[in-house]
């Protein structure tokens, strides 16, 4: 395990699998706000579901509507477990709050590979990572 | 260092004065940590965006829903343009399901005792804060309006931020709230007179276009309306994302000049006026009033469109707010437009209103309505000034 140390966004614990990309992500016309599949065109996660994992990415882009997208997809079962971000922007932050999922920054995303556990203690700014 | 509360502000995080207020409040808190405030302050008006059910859907509807069972604003609000006109959507083409849930939305604000005036220029209808005000406004135009043309002071903010501020009262101290956050970053000489909103439109797309959010210091512009200055902002927010703007012996604000000065000439004007401009493009669209027309723009159309008739095929949309519309209506430029078949239609606008797939092309003054009608609603564009937009309208 490695652990890695950020600061709290959003209070709360989870655990689950990792999701990573290098792009940010817009939530707002960049994931359908029904299922969470990732649908901007040539983004590395095309395809893919943010669905029950543990997001990590950068950070967020793009219209504030995108802070509804992941309230949307809370209230449909479809939202990432928690969220790990370099440097959260407003919108996902916004977004976390509202939706109230796990979020932590200022974390060494590139120390994180896809596919791997991880467990994120939020109110703790920690997470920690499988090898 | 970090972030200071004050006993009651303390006491909103708590959830001491309601579920809504103790959400609004997390905002508000997690923003001023993100940012590196060490206070929050009060604010005395705030402009919440977000309000088209077109751009909200469901969910966003079901979170103001959530928010409404408890919340109650405590400063003066208003809103963003609506999906439709909200008492006469049905004669411009709107679904009886769109008004159903575009109502809702209104209906929770309306809960909230928010003022449910749904206009992109709140400074027009009454809700105008003055030089050196903190405010929280979202809609990226009247943010750079009031920061740039009032001088008074709000970050751009989105959505929910808005309307947390507008449930607590407070907003975190960042960004162009202080002062040393507002200083001129690069000079702009404009060696052109500019006449019309078009052109001032146009403007805000060449320093838009070039900044790269640095906060602009325009020169050598020798007159401007407010009307023109309105386009501007819209114009310079939507291609640079500028909140900020000085304007020498127009604006108020106070800055230091700096060195770095670039020039706008006649051709960094018709670039941007070619690049608005789709060769072939088949106009059966034309919208005057983004941001919102002014009554003086509604008189001067009115004038124009007394007696004629827009052409077979053609649907004209002047948009404005509703108390506006109503003083159009007093003074009979409503009947003037609307005998010669065109709209003035309230509350919305051309690029928040359903619109895809009605129409092939677009002609409007507005350097905004041209981005948002290309990008989203996949319309052909022309930028014109208003005599000419209503003369396609007549032809």
């Amino acid at each position: 395990m490695i652990e890695l140390q950020g600061r709290r966004i959003y209070k709360g614990m989870a655990e689950g699998e990792t999701l990573v990309t290098r792009v940010d992500i817009s939530f707002y016309g960049g994931v359908d706000p029904e299922t969470g599949e990732v649908v901007e065109k040539d983004h590395p996660l095309e395809g893919k579901s943010v669905s029950g994992k543990v997001l990590v990415m950068p950070s967020g882009k793009g219209s504030t509507v995108g802070s509804y997208v992941l309230y949307a997809l809370k209230k449909a079962d479809k939202a990432p477990i928690a969220i790990i971000n370099k440097e959260t922007d407003p919108v996902i932050a916004v977004g976390s709050i509202i939706s109230e999922i796990p979020t932590v920054d200022k974390i060494d995303i590139d120390k994180i590979e896809a596919g791997r556990k991880v467990k994120v203690d939020a109110d703790r700014g920690i997470i920690m990572v499988e090898k | 260092m970090g972030l200071e509360l004050t006993k009651e502000e303390t006491e909103m995080l708590e959830g001491r004065h309601g579920k809504a207020t103790r959400k609004a409040m997390e905002i508000i808190t997690t923003l001023g940590e993100i940012y590196g405030a060490e206070r929050l302050i009060p604010v005395s008006s705030v402009q919440i965006a977000g309000v088209s059910y077109h751009n909200l859907g469901e969910a966003g509807l079901e979170y103001l829903s959530e928010i409404a069972e408890d919340g109650q604003i405590r400063v003066l609000t208003t809103l963003n343009p609506a999906g439709m006109d909200m008492t006469e959507w049905k004669k411009h083409g709107i679904s009886e399901d769109f008004a159903k849930n575009q109502q809702r939305v209104v209906d929770a604000f309306e809960k909230m005792g928010v003022v449910t005036t749904c206009t992109c220029t709140p400074y027009l209808i009454g809700n105008l804060p003055h030089f050196g005000e903190h405010i929280a406004w979202a809609e990226s135009s009247a943010v750079c309006f009031a920061n740039s043309v009032i001088g008074a002071l709000t970050n751009r903010e989105g959505g929910p931020s808005a309307l947390a501020s507008s449930l607590t009262g407070r907003t975190a101290e960042y960004g162009f709230h202080l002062e040393k956050n507002r200083i001129a970053q690069v000079v702009y000489d404009v060696e052109i007179e500019l006449q019309t909103t078009d052109d001032f439109g146009l403007l805000g797309k060449v320093i838009g276009d070039r900044t790269g959010k640095q906060i602009p210091y325009i020169r050598e512009i020798k007159n401007a309306t407010t009307d023109q200055l309105r386009s501007l902002c819209a114009s310079i927010a939507t291609y640079g994302g500028i909140a900020l703007f000085h304007m020498e012996g127009i604006t108020p604000n106070r800055t230091s000049i700096p060195e770095k000065t670039e020039i706008i000439g006649k051709d960094d004007l018709e670039k941007a006026r070619a690049e608005l401009d789709d060769k072939g493009a088949e106009i059966d669209f034309i919208s005057i009033g983004c941001p919102h027309a002014s009554i003086a723009d509604i008189a001067k159309v009115a004038e124009m469109l007394d007696g004629q008739r827009v052409a077979e095929g053609k649907t004209v949309w002047i948009t404005t707010a509703k108390p506006t519309k109503d003083v159009a209506i007093k003074m009979g430029y409503y009947d003037k437009i609307e005998k010669a078949g065109a709209f003035l239609v309230s509350d919305a606008c051309c690029a928040v209103a359903p619109l895809e797939g009605r129409f092939k092309g677009l002609m409007t003054d507005s350097a905004k309505a041209c981005y948002y009608a290309r990008g989203k609603n996949k319309f052909d564009i022309k930028i014109r000034n208003v005599e000419e937009c209503i003369k396609e309208a007549l032809e």
